[in-house]
């Protein structure tokens, strides 16, 4: 595995180990170039939060992560992506084996419109990983307990999951990747949609993730980032400008563009 | 433009004018639209509504077991029964063409009433007993008041000796109005009493069951590969394009399709449910493709990144989430594609589905026709009890085509989802 220097420079994190990393990741929608050179280590139990404004190409970087764009039949994706070492483009790895280690969240809550019990078992059976039903329940339980939703709607899991709350939905989302147990989970923007209470209650949910995942989160918003993330990457304009531990890029970032963007001069 | 109040005030009420005759334009169109729907269907049902009910006479019989070999029915000479019957209820009946005229006055198959009786109950035989059989055509039309008798006797169906016996049976209490339960039981008849519209309902559906098996499957896993999986280039631009031409080909270019390939070259029977079905499924097929496609692509894409994004394969995505939330849109496509299909008579002509069958058919390769062609048919008979009985059976045609449209509706607005 090649380690990047540039991106080693504080000791603070060194212990971490690297879980995903991108090398010269390019990419293009037609001929537009949506992302240049990108990059980026992503550190296990970790949480790497990626700002920038608006068609920066953060989370057409996230979606590099678990070859999301793969569906996308106009978008080319050049560079190199490793997990654990090992390249995700290969043709010989499979998606579906992939997004089954890389989970992810989306940044409107979209729960299938199926019971709260079918929206959190549905990654477990497709996947085969439980043997019976038994097995199966205490999946859903347990993952539902990890995001926080248990106790909600412990009484109430033959209900349909698009009736819950907007903040109840995403974390039933949140519940629904790990019940596959991902290595790693991939958020975009999960808060947008969601009231600050809200917001509060899956910010809190995603530092308690990070004990058992290694989380990658693209945020609007820099309060999150500042909250929520151990190490920061600042995107514009398709060029990842700046990444490092998170107090040091909102507090004395090395470009003049993360000082500017931070600082609220644009974005 | 505000330069002086009275202009402003004028204009205001000139705009307030306009939408005023704007909504009554509309107005007037729905009600346009109402008024000739209801005298098209008032007209239907004002025609039609007697062809549910038959005039029936009581014949009178007492017949001794001697004169039947009750384990051979058939031998008996039943019409003859028949015709005696009613010689003894206008004894005055001597001359030979006078006869004629009376043997005419209940239908043909009269014998045959008689002979089901006796086989369903042996214990008449020996007894005196009644029996309601039908009447003939024209002294259905003449109790349903179709027959002027004011009319000279040389313009009329029937002739005064029949009226006089009419009026006669009618005081001596023989004639009744029926309800006519044979209409729906039976297949067509050369004799208007007698026909019914059992043989074209088989048939429709004999066919549309075939236009369901080919047309579904079929329209729908072509949408779902357009729709979810076929790159977007220049040949599926190209399919498209003539599935949407394939839905404006006049149907009677089907019939002739059916005709040349369907019959001449595969060698289907000739107005076999089974050639009308798939000639109606390719009718069909356009409709369904595009129904599904429109319901395919209703269903938001976030559901598809969900189950993608969880590790689904593409093909469980479609048969996990995208086709279960996309059926209800798919089933309405298909029962108006079916509506359509049970309305159609023109494709079907050229494929004999136009002939005259007596049987009720039981399978894909009898020889049947469909309600429409039906219609078709009696609409061309000349008697003129046939007129009711075109109009009872698009009262039926449209009966079906309502609950057809209802339950689409109903699946609409059952299985409508907001996101």
């Amino acid at each position: 595995m090649v380690m990047n220097g540039q991106q080693d420079e504080n000791p603070a994190r060194d212990f971490a180990r690297v879980k995903m990393q991108a090398e010269k990741v390019t990419v293009f929608y037609g001929d537009a170039r949506a992302l240049h050179d990108v990059d980026l280590d992503i550190r296990e139990h970790t949480v790497t939060a990626l700002i920038g404004p608006s068609g920066c190409g953060k989370s057409t970087f996230l979606r590099c992560l678990n070859r999301m764009n793969d569906v996308i039949d106009i978008c080319r994706v050049e560079g190199r992506i490793t997990l654990d070492g090992e390249d995700i483009n290969t043709p010989s790895l499979d998606t579906v084996h992939l997004r089954a280690r890389v989970g992810m969240v989306f940044q409107k809550p979209n729960p299938f419109p199926k019971s709260i019990y079918d929206n959190v078992a549905y990654g477990p059976r497709i996947h085969g990983m439980t043997s019976g039903k038994s097995e199966l329940d205490e999946m859903v339980e347990t993952s539902l307990e990890k995001a926080g939703l248990w106790k909600e709607v412990r009484d109430r899991l033959d209900e349909p999951g698009t009736g819950l709350s907007g903040g109840q939905q995403q974390r039933l989302c949140i519940a629904r990747s790990i019940a596959v147990n991902p290595e790693v989970i991939l958020m975009d923007e999960p808060c947008s949609s969601l009231d600050p209470i809200a917001t509060a209650r899956i910010e809190e949910l995603i530092d308690e993730l990070r004990a058992n995942f290694t989380i990658v989160i693209v945020t609007h918003s820099m309060q999150q980032a500042a909250r929520v993330s151990q190490r920061t990457g600042f995107f514009h304009l398709g060029e990842l400008v700046e990444v490092g531990n998170t107090d040091q890029i909102f507090t004395n970032p090395d470009d003049q563009r993360t000082q500017d963007y931070i600082t609220g001069r644009f974005g | 433009m505000m330069s002086g109040e009275p202009d402003y005030a004028a204009r205001l009420r000139r705009r307030h004018r306009s939408e005023m005759r704007f909504r009554f334009y509309g107005l007037l169109s729905i009600a346009l639209a109402g008024v000739i729907l209801v005298i098209l269907v008032g007209s239907i049902v004002l025609k039609g509504y007697s062809a549910f009910w038959q005039t029936h006479v009581r014949l009178d019989f007492a017949i001794s077991a001697e004169q039947v070999d009750i384990d051979n029915l058939r031998e008996t000479n039943w019409d003859g029964q028949v015709k005696a019957t009613l010689r003894d209820m206008a004894p005055e009946v001597t001359g030979r063409r006078d006869k004629r005229k009376l043997y005419r006055f209940v239908s043909p198959n009269a014998g045959y009433d008689l002979r089901d009786a006796i086989a369903a109950d042996p214990g008449l035989l020996g007894t005196g007993f009644s029996l309601w059989v039908k009447a003939s055509d024209d002294i259905d039309m003449l109790t349903k008041g179709h027959l002027d008798r004011t009319l000279p006797e040389s313009d009329r169906r029937v002739s005064d000796l029949e009226v006089g016996w009419y009026d006669r049976f009618v005081g001596e209490g023989r004639i009744e109005l029926r309800f006519n339960l044979d209409f729906f039981t039976t297949a067509d008849s050369r004799e208007p009493e007698e026909a019914g519209i059992q043989g074209a309902l088989m048939g429709s559906f004999l066919t549309l069951l075939v236009t369901l098996a080919l047309s579904f499957p079929v329209g729908v896993m072509a949408a779902v590969y357009l729709e979810e999986f076929a790159p977007k280039n220049r040949w599926t631009d190209i399919i498209e394009a003539n599935i949407n031409n394939l839905a404006a080909v006049p149907s009677i270019v089907f019939g002739l399709l059916g005709l040349a390939v369907v019959i001449s070259l595969f060698g289907v029977p000739r107005s076999a449910p089974l050639a009308g079905g798939i000639v109606l499924a390719l009718m069909t097929l356009p409709t369904i493709i595009i129904a599904s496609r429109a319901a395919l692509k209703a269903v938001p894409p976030s559901i598809r990144e969900a189950a993608t994004g969880l590790g689904a394969s593409p093909h469980q995505v479609v048969i996990h989430h995208v086709l279960p939330l996309a059926m209800p849109g798919i089933l309405t496509g298909t029962i108006i594609g079916l509506a359509q299909a049970l309305g159609e008579s023109a494709p079907l002509l050229m494929i004999g589905m136009v002939a005259f069958i007596v049987d009720t058919p039981t399978g894909f390769t009898d020889p049947a026709t469909v309600l429409p062609v039906q219609i078709y048919i009696w609409a061309d008979s000349p008697e003129r009890a046939f007129v009711e009985k075109t109009s009872a059976a698009i009262m039926v045609l449209l009966a079906f085509l309502a609950c057809m449209n209802a339950t689409a509706v109903w699946l609409r607005r059952k299985f409508e989802r907001r996101w």
